[in-house]
This record gives C-alpha cells, sequence and structure tokens, in this order.
C-alpha cells in the first residue's frame, strides 16, 4: 500500500457542515421549527443561552438555539462570538430591583413580609409524572392570575439591615469590571467574580454551589429570597447627562443569608451571597449566590479550603466555552506531538532493557 | 468580507493587541495580559495565533498556515479560510513565499528569514503549570525568575528515567531571562528558535497572554552539563522525500506493524521531491 498524502481536508470541511445542516432540519416532512416558536416554548433554553452568551436578546437567542439543534453550549458560542462584534456604548446604572414588576418571589427566612409570597410559574410542587396528554396538540392553557406586582418590593436583606444584622451592601465601584474586554486579574473584584458567576455554566455552578453544602466550604445559607420579574435598564448617554430607560429584561435574583460569627473588625451579623441571572433560573441564581459567599472566605478572614472557596480556581473554570474549547481541542491533530512521544517511550524501553541486561551480565 | 473589518477584528481591538505585542517584544519570553476577545472558533483551536495574525495583516501579506507541519490538515484549512474570508489576503502553502506564517505544534524545516514572521497557536503559555497551577504564583515566580521548580523536575526525570523525558513543549530560557514554553512543538524544532532571523509570536487566546521572541535572540533549551539537551526524531528517512534532517510522521499503514516515516513538513517534503529527491517508498511506488 502507497502512502496517500492525506489532501481534501477543504472538500471534507465542506461535506460534514453540507451533512450537519442536513441533520438539524432533520425529516423534511416535519414541519421547521420557527425562531418564535422557540423563544415561546422553550423559553428556558433560551434564558440560558442568553445568560451564559451575556446577550439579552430573545430572538437572537432562539435563533441560535435553533441553529444549533439544542446544543446549549454551542448556542452561548454562537451569542458570545456575535456579541464580540458589536460596540460597546458604556455600561448601564444599577439596576433596581425593588422596582421589579415581580411574577415570583419567596423567602425561606420569614413566613410572610411585606409583598408577601408569590409563587408564580414555578416547576417547584409539581410531582414530576410525564403529562402524556402533550405528546399531541395541547389546549391554550389558561390560568387566574394576578396581574405583576408593580409596587415597590423590599429585598429580605435590606429588612434585615434595618436591624444592623446584615452587612450593608458597601458602595457601588466606579466603572465596573468586565472580563470580556480586560483579562483577568488577581486579586479579582466582586464585580468581576459575579460577572464571571453570572455568564458561567450553569452545571459547573451549580457542582460548586452543591459542594459547599456537603462541607467543602459551607457558610450555613438560607435563601433569604428569590425574585424573578421584570426590571428596566436605565443608562445615561454622556450627551444627555440624565438616565432614560432602554428596555426591560427578566431577571432572577437570589439573596443568600449566611450566618458569620464577626472577626476583629466586624460583629456578629449575617453576610450576603448574591446570585443574578438573565432570564428565569432559579437553579443558576441560587448556585450562584453560594458560590459568591464562597469566594469572599479570603476577605472575610475565614480559611480557604474548599475548591469553591478559591477565586482563581473558580474563575478559570466556570466558562463553558473555554472549557469546551480546550477539552474539545483534543480531537484535533496531535500527531507531531504523539510521535515525539512514541520516540520517547521507545527510547526509554531501549535504555530500561539496556541496564537490565547490563544488570544481568555484572551478576 | 460584509459587515465585518478587515480581518475581522475591530481596529481598537487590533491596536490593543498589537501594544500588548511590542510590549512582549520589548520584555523576550515574558508573557503579557491582553484583552483576549471571543473569536467564531473555539478555544483551543488557534484564536490566540488567529488574533495575532489578525492584527498584523496587512492587505500585501501573503499567509501560510500550518498545522502539524501540513498545509492541508482540517484545522490549518479552516484557519487559512477564515483570513481568505474576512481578510482576502493571499495564501499559500510555500513557506518561502509567506510574509506570515500562523503555526500550530510545528516550526517549518526551511530557516525563516527576517521579513517573515511566524505566530504560534499557543494552549497553555505557562511553562511551569504543571508544576504550579496557580497563576498568581507563577507570576511570582516568573518575577523572582525562580525557576528551580522546574531544575528540580529535570533532575528529577535523570534520576528516574537516565535522561529527561520532555519530548514536547521543552521548556526554553529565552535571552537568559525568562522561562518560556515554545508551544508544543517537538522538542526537534527547538534549535531552530535560537537566533533565528524571523520575529516569533505567541498568542494564547484562552489563558489571554501574548509573549514574542524579538529576531536574533538567544533561545536556550533547559538541561545540564552532563546531560544536554538532545532532539528526539525517529531514526528513519522520509519514505518519499529521502530526508534526514526533517521531522518526521509516522503512518500506520498496515495491521500488521507496517510503518511509513514521512516528513511532517509537507511544504518542504514536496519541493524536495519536485527537486528530484526520491525515499525508499517513492520508488517503490515508482516502480508499481
Amino acid at each position: 500500500m502507497a502512502y496517500v498524502a492525506v489532501k481534501g481536508g477543504e472538500r471534507a470541511i465542506d461535506a460534514a457542515h453540507a451533512w450537519l445542516a442536513e441533520e438539524r432540519r432533520g425529516d423534511p416532512g416535519v414541519p421547521e421549527l420557527s425562531v418564535t416558536q422557540i423563544a415561546a416554548q422553550l423559553g428556558r433554553a433560551v434564558d440560558r443561552a442568553m445568560a451564559e452568551g451575556s446577550l439579552y436578546d430573545r430572538e437572537l437567542a432562539a435563533l441560535a438555539v435553533k441553529q444549533t439543534s439544542g446544543d446549549l453550549i454551542e448556542a452561548v458560542f454562537l451569542l458570545r462570538a456575535y456579541r464580540t462584534t458589536l460596540p460597546r456604548f458604556g455600561y448601564s446604572e444599577p439596576v433596581d430591583t425593588t422596582m421589579m414588576a415581580i411574577c415570583r418571589r419567596v423567602s425561606a427566612i420569614f413566613k410572610d413580609l411585606p409583598g408577601g409570597q408569590v409563587l408564580g410559574p414555578t416547576h417547584d410542587y409539581t410531582h414530576r409524572l410525564l403529562d402524556f396528554s402533550l405528546l399531541g396538540p395541547s389546549d391554550a392553557a389558561t390560568t387566574s392570575r394576578a396581574a405583576p406586582d408593580d409596587g415597590v418590593m423590599p429585598r429580605v436583606p435590606d429588612i434585615l439591615g434595618q436591624e444592623g444584622l446584615m452587612e450593608s451592601d458597601g458602595g457601588a465601584a466606579d466603572e465596573p469590571g468586565d472580563l470580556t474586554r480586560e483579562p483577568l486579574r488577581f486579586p479579582a473584584g466582586r464585580d468581576v467574580r459575579l460577572q464571571a458567576l453570572a455568564r458561567g455554566d450553569e452545571g459547573f455552578v451549580l457542582g460548586l454551589g452543591y459542594s459547599t453544602q456537603r462541607g467543602y466550604g459551607g457558610a450555613h445559607p438560607f435563601a433569604g429570597e428569590v425574585r424573578m420579574g421584570e426590571v428596566s435598564v436605565e443608562f445615561v448617554p454622556p450627551e444627555l447627562g440624565f438616565a432614560i430607560d432602554i428596555g426591560d429584561i427578566v431577571l432572577t435574583e437570589c439573596q443568600m443569608v449566611n450566618q458569620f460569627k464577626g472577626s476583629k473588625t466586624m460583629p456578629p451579623q449575617f453576610t450576603r451571597g448574591y446570585g443574578l441571572v438573565f432570564g428565569f433560573s432559579e437553579r443558576k441564581a441560587m448556585a450562584m449566590a453560594l458560590v459568591d459567599r464562597a469566594m469572599r472566605a479570603a476577605e472575610l478572614g475565614e480559611d480557604v479550603t474548599a475548591p469553591a472557596q478559591n477565586v482563581e480556581f473558580v474563575l478559570y473554570h466556570s466558562d463553558n466555552i473555554e472549557a469546551t474549547g480546550f477539552v474539545e481541542h483534543l480531537k484535533l491533530p496531535h500527531y507531531v506531538d504523539f510521535q515525539s512521544e512514541l520516540q520517547n517511550v521507545r527510547r526509554l524501553r531501549a535504555e530500561q532493557e539496556r541496564m537490565g541486561q547490563e544488570k544481568e551480565a555484572a551478576e | 468580507m460584509k459587515g465585518y473589518n478587515f480581518a475581522y477584528l475591530d481596529e481598537q481591538t487590533k491596536r490593543m493587541i498589537r501594544r500588548c505585542v511590542l510590549k512582549a517584544v520589548a520584555i523576550p519570553g515574558h508573557q503579557v495580559p491582553f484583552g483576549s476577545r471571543e473569536m467564531p472558533l473555539p478555544y483551543g483551536w488557534g484564536t490566540g495565533g488567529i488574533q495575532v495574525t489578525a492584527s498584523i495583516l496587512g492587505s500585501g501579506d501573503t499567509l501560510k498556515v500550518i498545522d502539524q507541519g501540513a498545509d492541508d490538515t482540517t484545522n490549518a484549512v479552516s484557519i487559512r479560510r477564515f483570513f481568505a474570508r474576512t481578510a482576502g489576503v493571499r495564501t499559500t502553502t510555500a513557506t518561502a513565499e509567506a510574509t506570515v506564517i500562523q503555526t500550530r505544534h510545528r516550526i517549518p524545516e526551511r530557516q525563516l528569514r527576517e521579513d517573515q514572521i511566524i505566530v504560534y497557536q499557543v494552549p497553555q503559555p505557562e511553562p511551569l503549570f504543571r508544576l504550579e497551577p496557580s497563576r498568581q504564583e507563577t507570576l511570582r515566580m516568573h518575577a523572582l525568575a525562580d525557576y528551580g521548580l522546574m531544575h528540580v523536575k529535570l533532575y528529577e526525570d535523570i534520576a528516574r528515567f537516565g535522561q529527561i523525558s520532555i519530548s514536547y513543549d521543552y521548556p526554553v530560557m529565552v535571552n537568559q531571562r525568562y522561562l518560556m514554553s515554545p508551544s508544543p512543538i517537538p522538542a526537534f524544532d527547538n534549535p531552530k528558535m535560537d537566533m533565528m532571523p524571523a520575529l516569533q509570536l505567541f498568542g494564547a487566546g484562552r489563558e489571554k497572554r501574548i509573549y514574542a521572541i524579538p529576531p536574533w535572540t538567544r533561545v536556550r533549551s533547559l538541561d545540564f552539563e552532563d546531560h544536554p539537551f538532545r532532539a528526539i526524531n525517529a531514526p528513519h528517512a522520509c519514505g518519499l522525500c529521502g530526508s534526514t534532517h526533517s521531522y518526521l510522521d509516522e503512518v500506520v499503514t498496515d495491521d500488521r506493524g507496517g510503518r511509513l516515516f514521512v516528513c511532517s513538513d509537507t511544504d518542504y517534503c514536496a519541493e524536495r521531491r519536485a527537486a528530484g529527491h526520491v525515499g525508499s517508498d517513492g520508488m517503490k511506488e515508482a516502480a508499481e
């Protein structure tokens, strides 16, 4: 057999992409999904793509989900690569979640409180039984529900704060850091840490948050509150000098309340772990709040022993686009390196054999 | 390409990257952090090299892209197409014709010239990462030129195996100051870095670092007086062109232990064959 140089990489790539497009579309006898359908009926997938893609645009996120056949990390990748081409005009005013149009708000630490408990559209307390009636078309579900609560709804940690039992939130930083423009540097400020968690992989953040509950850096958390709803985003254009409303976004916010026995400089009080995510994703917001609090260990004078408390470990490994790229790059050709390893192992074995023979001869 | 700037990146980003490249050239071997952008290709697949190339490319440049020494490996094809599409520059497979060469895992066999730039794709810019995973800590070690850990690792190799067991990404000392990862090129290629006439740029996109070796800079592979650096290569000649001086790929030809060794640098091999050199397998082919 003669060696045939592997040519035609270009044709192979084209053919692979054509096949991919065919796979994505699937059976042409089945109607094609529209982006509107995805945005409306696969909302949580769209939310996740937006959150980890750091781009709030339901239509583009739905397009990304469609284009990637529902591979959400690929969808995130598409959104990120698009986002990076957009000009950056500045940063918004801090969103005021006390003014959120509430769809859901629960507190695990007070039975009742101003604004009340609002269950909202949650999977909680559903029995996880496959609903076979959904195999066919379903009737449009209508429910009687209260209009979103537009009144001011105080945040639970602020209620505790009135008594001084909760650490203060700290003042706003100047310009917040942005790790999509500047490389990570350590020590990383909380602004950058929260940004990394907010766009971090849901599974990774969930696993790390869970690990703190099992003893790897735990901090006795209580879900002070979780809320979800629409908030308006305000921006101060330099040419105007005052804030204008540029749109509404759906956010999920979680405030974890953690026990803290105090330090030399701080009295015993509760400390915060904070989670804030685009769209409706309580799992992510809660896990983020746990990990945020864990990463504050050094600042609060606690021992840093667990992975979730190691800021460098968490920040360098939470990004699924970085992670998937590097893990999957292993399928790229490595035959040059492998060849050097082959020669190396052969040489080491020859050396070992030679030494063995010498030893035998000497005996 | 419609809707995108020349070579994809916007001019502000290119300027930022060029400033980092200048700093890197001024401090040979030192890793300069940069605001790596999220590219439309995956991290780990050459985003650092692509950003460096995009920032230095002009419309008059001729670009060559290789992966494993070859122009026709799929990722090299993909990256070459990316620049043909977004920058419209001339591309080539001939090392001698290129003004910019982006590479993964190899240095071409043909000696590079002063008017050429070679851009390496770097997966892991930190040469100490296997010994010390924390970048806060390695930053300190570089600042103090505290490289004892690496010397101990090499010493332990010799003590255990009788030789240094690193076969690729073999650490080098640049300009007698910074310990540097040469990227995962085979140790065979390391000597080519020393006093190279071309500018060598290294881009690590995921790790957000750029570093450089200016032309005519001393690059020494770490070793000991009594255990000098030795490059590893297969003890064969290229089956196609007969070269005994080039790095060889091993191709499995059957399931009975059949092997064919051929140049990993496809342009070098093709050039030699065009000049009439024939290897043992090439002769077989001609006879068939």
